[in-house]
């Protein structure tokens, strides 16, 4: 039986969605799976796993983490190394995979057993691609959200490990995001603008429509962000951020090629644009015609009526 | 300081791939490549950091001998010299293989700083930065947003889901860069004719063997067809329902 080793990224003792679902992928494999966090709360999970070990410090450096999940990777005998595809997923995974003289395999969004290797489904070229893929050495990938069931919380037993002090890069500061903004890489649902806002004030009608689903993010398209109009981390497309929520709208967006690279895998996409011949109705499930601007308030009320009488 | 900026020669934006005949690559005859749109951002960080400290760029990339062309775009925005490891299946080589051929290069070269763009746009993993530098036992930061070097001593902030988190390191190290860093300036007049005086040193690199066996290579399903629900707010309501009884995401 394979033997998978998932870093779980956990903040005060409760683990990230997306490593959950990591947990979900290594256990669909019917691999023994031991997972590996770090910092404090780690002692504290109940993950589903056949253990955990936590990795005790209180400074977090990527160079002297990754070299801990190698480390532990090759104690254990793993044949991979599953990491969620976050901020910290991407940036440790090639780490440890060189540690490991292993390639990397990035954003993966389906794995399955292959003899004694694993298949890995990953889009390349922003989409435009599915590369199926599988490692002669250890198997180390990062996995797309919202792609992978995740499990519920199990009873593992925890065992701690001291994290390496042996530093490179060493953080020094997290600025947390204010308001407690939802992040477009973790909504599920995502409210997109694009040009047909016509200006950047309006896109307070783009708040209030994601604001009345509640759970929802806003997004926004190069063109908007190239102008000034919205931060670069709320840009969907190919140089921006690639998402998957259930729910995207894309309103006032024609659907450039590099904007549809980065959302063509939600689930349900509904387009608002003026030009009835726009690209992005191709790709939508559902479409309407329309000025952005005298649909978004009427959408509004009667999204907070659904949603609210639900 | 002895700077170096790796690059990636790309298809272009507009790129609609073909698959090729043994079914394991995207056909690489194409009418256009370009320079990875992350990679205009580390060669901008490049040239400010020798503007600021003095010293040398080098624009390194592998890839085939057609990449000069991207090189050549390069040293017209401002590097120095290039340095090509030419190689005709350069696409087909896996993020190992590179990150292993490039630190080679790197430590020849003699660098103290590598800048990288966070991915290249074709195979998007965001992974050889990190290698290289963990084959060089460089620190290395990525999805750099803003960057401080004084000295050996350096400081940069990325944004994660936690929010913007800054490391310290020393140099030397890789950092691989987001869109945000800065604006990349364009090729003038100017740049393109200095350029064309400005050395590209070709060599043979030492290749390791491919650990990444591929299956195969798809083009993506395409979306079952959508439908246009009506026009202005009198579609509201029927899309409210399809959402809720037909996608069942409500």
């Amino acid at each position: 039986m394979s033997k998978i080793i998932v870093f779980v990224e956990q903040c005060n003792g409760t683990a990230n969605r997306a490593s959950t679902e990591a947990l979900g992928a290594a256990a669909s494999l019917g691999a023994e799976v031991i997972a590996v966090s770090f910092g404090e709360g780690a002692a504290n999970l109940t993950l589903a796993a056949a253990r955990t070990i936590a990795l005790e410090g209180t400074q977090y450096s990527p160079d002297a983490l990754a070299g801990d999940i190698a480390g532990i990777a090759k104690a254990e005998g793993a044949n991979a190394v599953f990491c969620a595809s976050t901020g910290t997923g991407r940036d440790l995974a090639p780490r440890v995979a060189a540690l490991l003289d292993s390639p990397c395999f990035s954003d993966c969004t389906a794995v399955a057993a292959d003899g004694d290797a694993i298949a890995f489904t990953r889009p390349t070229l922003a989409g435009k691609l599915i590369a199926n893929v599988k490692s002669t050495g250890t198997a180390v990938a990062t996995l797309r959200r919202n792609c992978f069931e995740a499990p519920e919380a199990g009873s593992a037993e925890v065992t701690i490990q001291p994290a390496s002090a042996d530093f490179k890069a060493l953080l020094t500061e997290i600025a947390a995001k204010v308001g407690g903004k939802l992040d477009v890489s973790e909504a599920p649902i995502i409210v997109s603008g694009g040009r047909g806002m016509k200006e950047p004030e309006n896109f307070k009608l783009i708040e209030d429509l994601a604001a009345a689903f509640g759970n929802a993010a806003v997004g926004a398209s190069r063109a908007v962000v190239d102008a000034g109009w919205r931060p670069h981390s709320e840009q969907v497309g190919q140089t921006g951020k690639t998402v998957a929520p259930q729910l995207y709208f894309a309103i006032g967006i024609s659907g450039a090629i590099q904007h549809v690279a980065g959302m063509k895998t939600s689930k349900v996409i509904v387009a608002i644009n003026k030009d009835p011949d726009a690209a992005i109705f191709k790709l939508a499930d559902y479409g309407i015609v329309g000025d952005a601007l005298e649909i978004l308030p009427a959408l509004t009320e009667a999204v907070k009526g659904a949603v609210g009488g639900a | 300081m002895n700077i170096v900026a790796c690059i990636k020669r790309v298809p272009a934006t507009e790129t609609q791939p073909k698959i090729a005949p043994d079914g394991k690559a995207m056909d690489p005859a194409l009418a256009e490549y370009m320079l990875s749109f992350y990679d205009e951002i580390a060669l901008e960080e490049a040239i400010r950091t020798k503007e600021a400290a003095g010293g040398e760029v080098t624009a390194l990339t592998l890839g085939p001998a057609e990449a000069t062309k991207e090189i050549r775009d390069c040293l017209a925005r401002g590097a120095d010299k290039g340095s090509l490891l030419t190689d005709a299946d350069w696409h087909t080589r896996d993020n190992r293989t590179t990150a292993k051929a490039l630190a080679a290069q790197v430590t020849a070269l003699g660098a103290e700083v590598v800048f990288c763009g966070r991915q290249a746009t074709d195979r998007d993993n965001a992974a050889v930065g990190q290698m290289m530098a963990t084959y060089l036992g460089w620190a290395c930061v990525t999805d750099v947003i803003e960057l401080t070097i004084d000295g050996q001593k350096a400081t940069a902030k990325r944004e994660s889901e936690a929010g913007i988190e800054s490391f310290s390191f020393d140099l030397p190290a890789v950092i691989t860069c987001q869109k945000g860093l800065n604006e990349p300036r364009y090729a003038g007049l100017k740049g393109i004719m200095a350029a064309k005086k400005k050395p590209i040193e070709e060599s043979a690199p030492e290749l390791a063997e491919n650990m990444t066996e591929v299956i195969s290579v798809e083009l993506p399903p395409a979306r079952p067809e959508g439908r246009m629900i009506g026009e202005g707010t009198d579609a509201i309501p029927a899309l409210l329902e399809a959402l809720r009884s037909e996608a069942k995401v409500l």
